[in-house]
């Protein structure tokens, strides 16, 4: 209580120093985090940046990954905020255990979650099988499957963060909306959304970036093909094969446009709320 | 009243790039390769000692089978194995991995650990030829290698960067003929993944994949497979730490006994 004294007295409203326990642990972390992507930008070999990034493989894959990604976070937020709604649902049965299930993608490697995705979706999956038989179309090979691998690992991200947005939400402003006669629609779309709309920005960016970053449910459940399923991800590990270097490039290049999409995004849209 | 303040614009772009990086970082964990080299064991020391062994992911049973009788051969000595792509394998090397002994998929590979000066001189221990790998009973009624040019079969290859994707575009030259694929695989056991699983009709994958895979796959020769014959390089490493036991290892490979494990598991001779 002091201490907020003093430093209020400075005119830094109630910010007391941050006490060296939080802040040497989070200098670490942030290293930890900085670190490896500084290496990144000092080892690529810049001198080969132009030949490297203006290659038409590299801008194929990076143009098929924004796209996907983007159509992902879509699907994501279609299909995602309601289960968030349903799960943050005062009362619901059984919501630890729906709540495992939706970290399950979390948890899994994701091979192993395009190993999954093959036994329902693939030709011979339960659901592929009579899909295939009827249509011809199967989904593996397709920029389809990269969507839904990516679908499939950034939901939850979403899902989470959305639900705690609900959770910290305050319920009296939707009660208040009932009492006066809303439909429980109405009170989702013009009480709800507004509320919790940080929450799924937040939510939303996160599973951006993971769909973007997607490489092991992509490459078994899609495969590699320039220009149909090769995402930068799986570029650069194949790029790890012959050329290391290059590798380094394209992995730049993606994050330095993933950062610079997130950062223009904020401008345009998150800042509304 | 809600607890929950906004951040203050500049420290909510900090939180979104940190989002971001967040999110590409928690992605990159599955781009890690299979094999990651395993630490070497401190008893090492001991009268065998132990050896690290990185192997191409093709070599994967037969090197099993070879680890289990060089070690009943040479009592107290354990042999540790990381199969993988070949290419990653060689680049770990290059970085530092603790290795002791290094058996590449083919020449090209090889050549990037020794021109790295981290290999003594490699010997070719066996030959690998490549050969079509259909799902059991072929069921898209797959007949030879033209069948690989028709756009409307699901077909999966190597991709070009790595030893099998290289050795398959030369049968397709010799054989004028041009593939067709729906995927380039990273390396020879997803593709043969992606027949095992009847994803695809058909693919081009080593003799010994096909027979490593048992019940699950069946293969066809064709004749262009002899034009394209890759050779299997080994090597000891400058940095073992048991070069003794490194070389007794490889010396096994090479012998009459390393020999028929690995002519039963589909290699030729070179």
């Amino acid at each position: 209580m002091k201490r907020a004294t003093r430093t209020r007295a400075n005119g830094r409203p109630w910010q007391s120093r941050t006490p060296l326990l939080l802040a040497a642990p989070a200098a670490v972390a942030l290293l930890f985090l900085v670190l490896p992507l500084v290496g990144l930008v000092i080892r690529a070999p810049w001198t080969d940046a132009a030949a490297v990034l203006s290659s038409a493989g590299a801008l194929q894959a990076l143009k098929l990954s924004m796209i996907t990604a983007t159509i992902a976070v879509i699907i994501v937020l279609l299909i995602g905020v309601p289960l968030a709604w349903v799960l943050a649902r005062p009362g619901l049965r059984g919501a630890s255990l729906l709540r495992a299930l939706i970290t399950i993608p979390l948890v899994l490697p994701p091979v192993v979650g395009g190993v999954a995705l093959f036994t329902v979706l693939g030709r011979s999956g339960l659901l592929g099988r009579p899909l295939y038989q009827l249509t011809g179309f199967a989904f593996p090979f397709t920029p389809y499957a990269v969507v839904l691998a990516q679908v499939f690992v950034a939901l939850p991200f979403l899902v989470l963060s959305v639900e705690g947005a609900l959770r910290a939400a305050d319920r009296r402003y939707e009660e208040a909306a009932s009492t006066l006669g809303a439909r429980p629609v109405t009170v989702f779309r013009r009480i709800t959304l507004p509320l919790i709309g940080p929450g799924i920005a937040a939510g939303a960016v996160l599973a951006w970036a993971r769909a973007l970053g997607e490489f092991g449910a992509t490459i078994t459940f899609a495969g590699s093909f320039p220009g149909t399923t090769r995402t930068m991800p799986l570029e650069v590990y194949l790029a790890l094969e012959t050329d290391p270097g290059s590798a380094l490039l394209l992995s730049v290049l993606l994050l330095g446009v993933s950062v610079a999409v997130l950062a223009l995004l904020r401008e345009r849209w998150v800042s509304r709320w | 009243m809600n607890t929950t303040s906004m951040p203050r614009p500049a420290n909510r772009l900090v939180l979104v790039a940190c989002a971001a990086v967040l999110g590409l970082l928690l992605s990159a964990c599955g781009a890690e390769p299979q094999a990651t080299a395993p630490s070497p064991s401190p008893e090492g020391s001991a009268n065998g000692g132990v050896i690290t062994v990185l192997a191409a992911a093709s070599l994967t049973e037969a090197f099993t089978q070879i680890g289990k009788e060089f070690e009943a051969k040479n009592p107290g000595s354990k042999v540790t194995f990381s199969f993988g792509s070949s290419a990653t394998l060689a680049t770990q090397i290059v970085q530092g991995a603790p290795a002791d002994v290094f058996a590449a998929a083919s020449p090209a590979t090889m050549k990037t650990v020794t021109a790295a000066g981290a290999a003594n001189t490699p010997t070719d221990f066996v030959a690998n030829t490549l050969e079509i790998a259909v799902p059991k009973g072929n069921p898209h009624k797959i007949i030879g290698l033209k069948d690989f040019g028709d756009e409307s079969r699901r077909i999966a290859l190597c991709a070009p960067q790595v030893p099998c994707g290289a050795a398959s575009i030369k049968v397709f030259a010799e054989a004028k003929i041009v593939p067709k694929p729906d995927t380039l695989e990273q390396d020879v056991k997803a593709t043969l993944q992606k027949v095992a699983s009847d994803e695809v009709d058909a693919a081009l994958v080593y003799k010994t994949d096909v027979i490593a895979a048992g019940d699950q796959v069946d293969g066809i020769e064709f004749p262009e497979a002899q034009l394209a014959i890759n050779t299997y390089p080994i090597a000891t490493l400058k940095d073992s730490k048991n070069p003794a036991l490194a070389q007794a290892f490889v010396d096994y490979v090479l012998s009459s006994e390393g020999q028929g494990v690995l002519a039963k598991a589909g290699f030729a001779n070179t």
